[in-house]
């Protein structure tokens, strides 16, 4: 799952680096200059309020909003300097979204298969060989010829998943994936998380669930006002916060019985 | 509890009317009703018109037996032609035309829909074109092509026939309604559609032709059909430029043998070139309904 990394120098090479990364939308900022570094196999997950910037990094990082300001780095490669592919560098970066966004007028197969055939130029068959293992492996390989509205929330994020991952990319980044499921089907997701981090895979992960990210992650950044306000292990992070305003978000956090 | 039964009789049966369920003997009751109803509203208009003062010389103007067959089958030797014949020009004019439509249009609603700068007066000349041609009557954009043309005494522009100009001005004028149903159906695709194709490193040509494309024309099938409907009426137009089209031909007869039962017939042709496409449309219209609420319900 690790293998083929550009320029990748055994683990602890890193795999995305961020400086000074501004974004506004018109005049409204909502990142401030973050910083970030994120190495091979390392899984990062941020936290912070709805509104805290989470969503717009991790869509600036796959390319998907233009940035205002700043650097970004995929194993030392500029991948916001002009003349860079955008195409290329997306098929390097898996994103999974809060809302699944599945095709609705494709089978689940198709679903998985049509960036393979048409982006990356694998041939058909082989794509669908691919797809088929890769559902199999997430116990989803009954469900190959079914279209996504037959299927549960639980389901179709799993298939967005796999959807992502049959590109074979570097780096997966988790939007909230689990935000717009019925509470009993948020399990499920997050043991296909697990088993990805298991296999090596370099995540940066969006996510409301603490306890989740507390078993998950290498390190926790608490973002506020598009910022990231303190970067630390989940051990330190979460029962020793360092900076007030972390220490305020996770008591209310608390407070409303969320951890 | 003992003592405050209900009463022997319904005191609810005031109207004296059936079973309200459908099932048994309802939907035949129902059933019987509509047929009566519908016999007499019929009898009532066909008494309304047998009974008009002019009616014998309306339907000997109009509904001629004879003069139908006539201009149905055509005979040049008396001056005048097939109407069933003149209907295949329509008939070709329309599929012709739709397929120019169709693709024309595709491009007019895409110029339309771009961000990039460098489209921008390729925008602005697709927004002046929509508006023009929604705006100008379609006969007047035949007759501006069909005698315009020729005019200009070009080759090859000018030496075409005049359904080949009539055809032309259709797609021109067509083209534009069809954009706006085509940018409808675009906008109807919601955004974070675009983006998980992208996301994926699908370019935007792909995203497009694979991911937008055909969920925007899934919605846009009935209000597409309906337009077509339309041009195919509309073809009855490029009959001003001579073309001997079902209408043009109907009117040779009438002027000709000055009976008007050749237009009837090319009413009723045309009605059954038009009944089939509403009914296909209003087909797919209620599918499209179930299917979305059998989508809602999961």
């Amino acid at each position: 799952m690790s293998t083929g990394q550009p320029g990748e120098a055994g683990a602890g090479a890193i795999a995305i680096g961020v400086e000074g990364l501004r974004k506004s939308f018109g005049d409204v900022p909502v990142l401030n200059g973050i910083d970030l570094t994120v190495a091979s196999h390392e899984v990062v997950c941020l936290i912070g309020a709805s509104g805290s910037g989470k969503s717009t990094l991790l869509r600036c990082l796959n390319l998907l909003e233009p940035i205002s300001e700043g650097k970004i780095s995929m194993w030392g490669q500029d991948i916001t300097a002009p003349g860079v592919d955008e195409n290329l560098v997306r098929r390097s970066i898996g994103i999974v979204f809060q809302s699944y966004n599945l095709f609705p007028h494709m089978t689940v197969l198709r679903n998985i298969t049509l960036a393979p055939v048409r982006a990356a130029g694998v041939p058909k068959a082989q794509a669908e060989e691919e797809a088929r293992a890769l559902l199999d492996r997430f116990g989803l390989a009954s469900r190959e010829n079914e279209y996504p509205d037959r299927l549960s929330g639980g389901q179709q994020q799993r298939v967005a998943i796999v959807r992502a991952l049959a590109m074979k990319p570097q780096v997966m980044m988790l939007d909230e994936v689990t935000s717009a499921l019925d509470p009993e089907l948020v399990a499920e997701v997050l043991d296909v998380i697990r088993e990805l981090a298991a296999g090596g895979m370099t995540m940066l992960i969006a996510t409301h669930e603490m306890g989740f990210a507390r078993d998950i992650a290498n390190r926790v950044c608490f973002l506020e006002e598009g910022l990231i306000i303190e970067d630390a292990p989940p051990a330190e992070l979460f029962t020793a916060p360092r900076d007030e305003r972390t220490q305020r978000f996770l008591r209310r956090i608390i407070a409303a019985g969320r951890m | 509890m003992a003592g405050s039964g209900p009463p022997a009789t319904n005191t609810f049966l005031a109207t004296g009317r059936g079973p309200r369920l459908l099932s048994g003997g309802g939907g035949r009751r129902a059933a019987a009703v509509s047929t009566a109803s519908t016999v007499v509203v019929l009898a009532a208009l066909v008494a309304g018109f047998l009974l008009a003062p002019g009616s014998a010389e309306v339907r000997h103007t109009f509904f001629s037996p004879h003069d139908m067959w006539a201009s149905f089958v055509g005979n040049p030797s008396k001056g005048y032609y097939s109407v069933g014949e003149a209907l295949w020009l329509n008939i070709r004019m329309f599929l012709v035309a739709e397929v120019f439509i169709l693709i024309f249009a595709l491009m007019l609603a895409l110029i339309r829909q771009s961000a990039s700068p460098v489209l921008f007066p390729f925008r602005v000349l697709a927004l002046i074109y929509v508006d023009f041609f929604r705006g100008v009557p379609v006969l007047l954009v035949v007759l501006a092509i069909g005698f315009g043309m020729p005019a200009l005494r070009l080759p090859f522009v000018s030496a075409q026939s005049t359904a080949v100009y009539g055809t032309v001005a259709l797609i021109i004028t067509y083209s534009a309604y069809v954009s706006e149903v085509y940018r409808a159906g675009l906008n109807s695709v919601h955004r974070s559609q675009a983006a998980a194709a992208r996301s994926l490193g699908l370019s935007q040509f792909a995203t497009l032709r694979f991911v937008i494309l055909p969920q925007a024309v899934r919605n846009i099938i009935p209000p597409l059909l309906n337009d077509f409907i339309s041009l195919q009426k509309d073809t009855a137009l490029v009959g001003v430029l001579g073309a001997i089209e079902a209408n043009e031909a109907a009117q040779i007869y009438s002027s000709t043998v000055f009976n008007y039962s050749s237009y009837t017939v090319a009413a009723l042709l045309f009605l059954l070139l038009t009944i089939p496409l509403a009914r296909f449309t209003d087909g797919l219209i209620e599918r499209d309904r179930r299917r979305r609420l059998a989508g809602a319900a999961t």
